[in-house]
């Protein structure tokens, strides 16, 4: 999963200060309009770093919190083959976030920082997360729209300026597709259920769509952040990926057989693309700012493994550090 | 106690014999026996890999890139060294 587009501003972020300097950046803008990459230890200006730092970290805080909301439901797997499957697709969860983590810290800011930001709920995560999953059939419905809505707006981050963050982006892209193929499996298996079951199928999608849709961000004469298009972070804009993700979901849903939550739904033949409803951003914006459903409870539950694994964290170190200097003795 | 953060490790993987190991990324890990685990488990879950090289981020002498033209300069004005730049007659330019 799981980026929204996020371009949301969070506090400062600290690493090192390079001049800026016009010659450099000349040099920079003609890479970029070459479609050349930006590697690590490139001169960049320090906006466009710290443009990264945000966003990069904020996916990968998404990829660890949206552990949360399907973690939840190991232990109530239906089957010895559906918690396997799930197991597996929260451990990605957990894998993309090191991913992200890692290209992060190649902009000069060091993981306890980051871990730091989100602890403290300084930095923001994608919203999607501070929905509760409140039935079985919604771990289908979050492998179908939201990794789908994901994949959408992850795909062309793959071609995005920075190289450590492109070169993540394939990494995660790839084991994606499983993600949304696994929910739509599990939704096929119970709408062949009982009437009870399709019930909770429909249940699971009127909840989750209006979130899906609004994970691509506010429209684009919205977004504040412009010059991510400009430095070849953001390739496709929020209000495009939306209305390609719109379009592609409409056939699922009726092959799936279930409705989408949204009267005004409709082929509009002269713009080749779906019509659907205006999007509420006030709630939106309540919920990235921290008053969702469950904000309070994910930040206490990273807090509390945060705390829980102190003692291994350190741990590990102390040992290390003990092996190491025995060794110095020994040799 | 001021804990310490998990030395970082760059990760290299040989995805199947015959191919070099190629970098993938890094991680965090408190010693090098910790570092193959924790690369085994983020960079090899769908059988990425046959082998694992892990070393400390700190250990790594690299070139630098402002540094680039000047270094790589040597190289340019030398095409002599590539194929292309002998022409042969047409009979025998396939050699």
């Amino acid at each position: 999963m799981y980026t929204q587009s996020l371009s949301i501003p969070d506090g400062e972020v600290k690493g090192p200060r390079k001049l800026e300097n016009p010659e450099y950046l000349a040099e920079f803008n003609a890479k970029i309009d070459a479609g050349d990459f930006i590697e690590a230890k490139d001169w960049m200006p320090e906006a466009y770093r710290k443009t990264l730092v945000r966003q990069i970290s904020q996916h990968a805080h998404s990829e660890i919190v949206g552990m949360l909301p399907e973690g939840n439901w190991i232990t109530r797997a239906p089957s010895l083959k559906r918690k396997a499957i799930l197991l597996a697709k929260v451990q990605d969860e957990g894998g993309h976030g090191l991913y992200l983590y890692a290209a992060a810290e190649t902009l000069g800011v060091s993981r306890d920082e980051l871990t730091e930001a989100l602890l403290s709920g300084k930095a923001k995560y994608s919203s999607i997360f501070n929905y509760p999953t409140l039935n079985w059939a919604d771990i289908g419905v979050i492998g179908w729209l939201v990794d789908g809505a994901a994949i959408m707006n992850q795909i062309p981050l793959c071609k995005c300026s920075y190289g450590p963050y492109a070169r993540a982006m394939i990494r995660v892209c790839k084991e994606e597709s499983f993600h949304q193929r696994q929910g739509y499996d599990l939704l096929l298996q119970m709408m062949k259920g009982t009437e009870e079951q399709r019930e909770m199928v429909q249940d699971a999608v009127n909840r989750w769509w209006l979130p899906s849709i609004m994970m691509f961000g506010p429209h684009d004469k919205d977004s504040i952040h412009t010059e991510t298009a400009r430095w070849g972070i953001k390739r496709i804009s929020n209000d495009d990926l939306r209305q390609k993700f719109v379009d592609a979901t409409v056939k699922q849903a009726e092959v799936l057989g279930i409705s989408l939550p949204d009267p005004l739904l409709k082929w509009n033949a002269e713009r080749g693309h779906y019509d659907f409803s205006p999007i509420d951003w006030d709630e939106f914006w309540n919920v990235v700012g921290g008053h969702g459903q469950c904000n309070v409870d994910r930040l206490a539950a990273r807090n509390k493994a945060w705390a829980e694994g102190a003692w291994v964290r350190e741990a590990a170190i102390v040992h290390a550090e003990k092996q190491a200097a025995r060794e110095k003795v020994a040799a | 106690m001021e804990r310490k953060e998990w030395p970082l490790w760059e990760i290299f993987i040989r995805s199947r014999n015959g191919l070099d190991h190629k970098h993938c990324g890094s991680v965090h890990a408190p010693d090098a026996r910790m570092a193959l685990q924790v690369a085994r488990d983020v960079y090899t879950r769908r059988m990425e890999g046959v082998s694992i090289w892990a070393v400390r981020a700190s250990d790594i002498v690299a070139s630098d890139p402002d540094a680039k033209a000047e270094l790589f300069d040597p190289a340019e004005d030398k095409i002599y060294r590539h194929p292309t730049f002998y022409q042969l007659p047409e009979e025998v330019n396939h050699m």
